[in-house]
């Protein structure tokens, strides 16, 4: 990214970032009222967010950016199963999950090598 | 007519909505939430190269943490533009219906369109909740000020763990630089598992975790448009079977 220098991550930062994101925020202004939280295009909206969202952190998992980088690709995955885990026995806490995938990466790292 | 007492009224601090807001926002159990994901989201904007002001600028516009998690981690990979404003933009897709159901709470007959593009900007997940949960309780007239408060709070707090993350991700030794990267990624995997109410969000979840990193290795253009798609299109009709079944 610092290649690119100067205000080109600027330019993109509004284009790609803020732009596309606001745009739905602008259009549920103006579309006013007349969805439900319930009603079927919510229901395929959600989904399509939730897969995108889960998808980049699949992403992130096997093709782990910088530092994550540096990690095993099994430690990672690793990782994640059992920050799920976690918050499944955990009484379902978030944090509990959350703090045990982020510890297994560097548990892992320290038992297995970097 | 006199308006109904409200008996559950919020004890607002001497007539101003706007610092009630702001007071929600910094003991709402979000804050945490958020401190921990813009903590991770602004070591990874420092990893990638990404400038201090930039990664400032990111949660002002943007104020969304999936999509500015995407945009640093898609930008930082060399992704071509469009990929990422296609990418950005479906995942965006959630605010909408938000913000609909946001806009009856705030206005009031009185209310212009103007004095509402500032909550609509501060809707994001964690805003939204606090102040579908809050407002019924602040008098009608005081709502936007106090939701903006909400959004004000909620927004410093990622600021400030945004620039606290992108210093200690200077600081950090690289395996807890590591362990930072982490954190954001597995909250919104585990927020996503805790938020899956019906069968739809359980097939997109799992459809996307396998469907994206898949794509990419095959090098598939617009792997995360195609996950979206695919993902919320498979979910979609896994939920639309699954009614014809009841």
């Amino acid at each position: 990214m610092s290649a690119l220098g100067g205000l080109a991550p600027y330019a993109l930062l509004i284009l790609v970032g803020f732009l596309p994101n606001e745009v739905w925020r602008m259009l549920g202004m103006a579309f006013g009222r007349g969805l439900d939280e319930d009603s079927e295009i919510i229901v395929f909206a959600r989904a399509v967010t939730t897969a995108i969202l889960t998808g980049v952190v699949g992403k992130i998992t096997i093709f782990a950016p910088g530092a994550l980088a540096t990690v095993p690709v099994a430690v990672r995955i690793g990782a994640a199963a059992l920050g799920v885990a976690a918050f499944l026995l955990i009484r379902r806490s978030v944090f509990a999950g959350v703090a045990t995938a982020t510890a297994a990466i560097v548990a892992g790292v320290l038992v297995f090598g970097g | 007519m006199s308006a109904p007492p409200v008996t559950d009224a919020l004890a607002l601090p001497r007539g101003s909505a706007f610092l009630g807001g702001l007071r929600a926002g910094a003991t709402s159990v979000f804050m945490v939430v958020i401190v921990g994901s813009y903590v991770s989201i602004g070591a990874l904007a420092h990893d990638l190269g990404f400038p201090l002001l930039w990664v400032v600028l990111s949660s002002l516009l943007i104020w969304a943490a999936p999509a500015q998690l995407i945009l640093i981690s898609a930008l930082g990979a060399g992704a071509p533009p469009l990929e990422v404003a296609l990418a950005v933009g479906l995942s965006g897709m959630r605010l909408l219906p938000m913000v609909v159901a946001l806009m009856p709470l705030l206005k009031t007959p009185a209310t212009r369109a103007r004095e509402l593009v500032v909550p609509a900007h501060f809707t994001a997940i964690s805003m939204w909740i606090e102040s579908l949960r809050l407002l019924p309780k602040v008098p009608r007239a005081a709502r936007i000020p106090f939701a903006n408060g909400i959004g004000t709070s909620l927004m410093s707090g990622a600021v400030a763990a945004s620039v606290i993350g992108f210093e200690l991700a200077q600081a950090l030794p690289s395996l807890l630089v590591a362990a930072l990267l982490f954190l954001s990624p597995m909250s919104f995997l585990i927020s996503a598992v805790r938020n899956a109410r019906v069968t739809a969000d359980r097939v997109a979840l799992v459809v996307g975790l396998v469907l994206a990193p898949l794509l990419a290795w095959r090098g598939v253009e617009l792997d995360l448009m195609w996950t979206g798609l695919i993902g919320g299109g498979v979910a979609y009709a896994a939920h639309r079977f699954r009614e014809a079944l009841r």
